[in-house]
């Protein structure tokens, strides 16, 4: 669907979407670097 | 498919929004939250009680770890009973039957949430605990969900291990083992299981019998599952007593721990007499209550041993 067929409703939707995965994206980023700086430390 | 469900003829949860209709909101309501709430806190418990250390940070992280992969088997539980969610009033509104979610976009989820749980387990914390996560997450979508939820009343007696695990894999996460200790938080979860659930199933068999789910009270009927529920729930006294025995708790867990199985004895006796459902509602109440309590009282006697460093 494109997005000038969008409602607003929808275009808010896919927003909150597109944060959420930008967020667990981020926050995946930092679980590995944290898992890697602790495992780094503990050898 | 097995036969003499709803799953026969279903062919989706109605027309779902071209802008792929699901929001955040759907997404976290396939993880079963509030179920989340308890395996979370059981595990939580099972690490804290369990002998050994584990760095603070993967500690959080097992506990991330259990709570996700908890939650990626209830998406997936709930993409394979999208055809009976759809006619039971409690579950109709999730966001597959309610026609929120592709199904195959839920399936999607649940199997990259369950990969991503056990990978990250055994890559932070240790193999043990990825593999009984990886065990809960295949024992709860499989031997539950696929297999004996439809066919048999037994299904939640043994599909209830798969809510067993989560101290389990805490305990694993701290020791590397699994101990007699963590066998019988295990055990303690698994024969809560069937009064709770049975309660539950008590004032919700019309929707049980309506989706064809071979609850105790729909094929056994209402007076052999209070039977059941009773004697179950005299097993759990002595067993919750096995932390005490075993040397896991201390003499504190024990006295509490009786009292509160005495009462759950009690609220069982009680639904045994009621002709109603007031009891049965009081029982499923009472048994969430019972299960935070219990291995709170757990924490509480243990926590000056302290399993995080």
């Amino acid at each position: 669907m494109s997005l000038a067929m969008m409602s607003e409703q929808d275009r808010k939707r896919r927003r909150a979407k597109n944060l959420a995965l930008g967020l667990a994206i981020g926050g995946l980023c930092l679980l590995f670097y944290l898992i890697t700086i602790v495992r780094m430390g503990t050898q | 498919m097995p036969d003499g469900t709803a799953h026969s003829g279903y062919v989706g949860g109605g027309a779902v929004s071209a802008a792929g209709g699901a929001s955040v909101g759907d997404f976290i309501a396939l993880l079963k939250p509030r179920v989340m709430t308890l395996v979370v806190f059981t595990g939580v418990a099972g690490m804290l009680v369990a002998p050994g250390n584990l760095h603070p940070v993967l500690a959080v992280i097992a506990v991330l770890c259990i709570a996700v992969g908890a939650g990626a088997a209830g998406a997936i539980n709930m993409w394979y009973d999208r055809d009976i969610d759809a006619v039971m009033a409690r579950t109709c509104a999730r966001p597959i039957p309610a026609g929120r979610m592709d199904p195959a976009e839920a399936l999607a989820f649940g199997i990259v949430l369950s990969i991503a749980s056990v990978t990250v387990m055994a890559l932070a914390v240790n193999l043990t605990a990825a593999a009984l996560l990886a065990l809960s997450i295949g024992f709860y979508v499989f031997v539950y969900t696929i297999w004996l939820k439809r066919r048999t009343p037994q299904n939640i007696v043994i599909g209830g291990a798969a809510g067993a695990f989560p101290p389990m894999i805490g305990w694993a996460a701290v020791s590397g083992e699994v101990s007699l200790g963590a066998l019988a938080l295990f055990a303690i979860i698994f024969m809560w299981t069937p009064p709770h659930f049975w309660a539950l199933s008590l004032f919700r068999s019309g929707d049980y019998a309506r989706a064809g789910v071979p609850m105790l009270p729909v094929v056994a009927g209402i007076r052999e599952t209070k039977r059941q529920i009773v004697l179950y729930s005299a097993a759990l006294v002595p067993l919750s007593l096995a932390p005490y025995v075993l040397g896991t708790a201390g003499v504190f867990y024990a006295a509490g721990a009786a009292a509160l199985s005495t009462l759950l004895l009690a609220g069982a006796v009680a639904v045994w007499r009621d002709p109603g459902e007031t009891a049965a509602r009081r029982l499923f109440g009472y048994s969430i209550v019972y299960l935070f309590l219990l291995f709170a009282l757990l924490i509480l006697d243990r926590a000056p041993a302290g399993a995080l460093s």
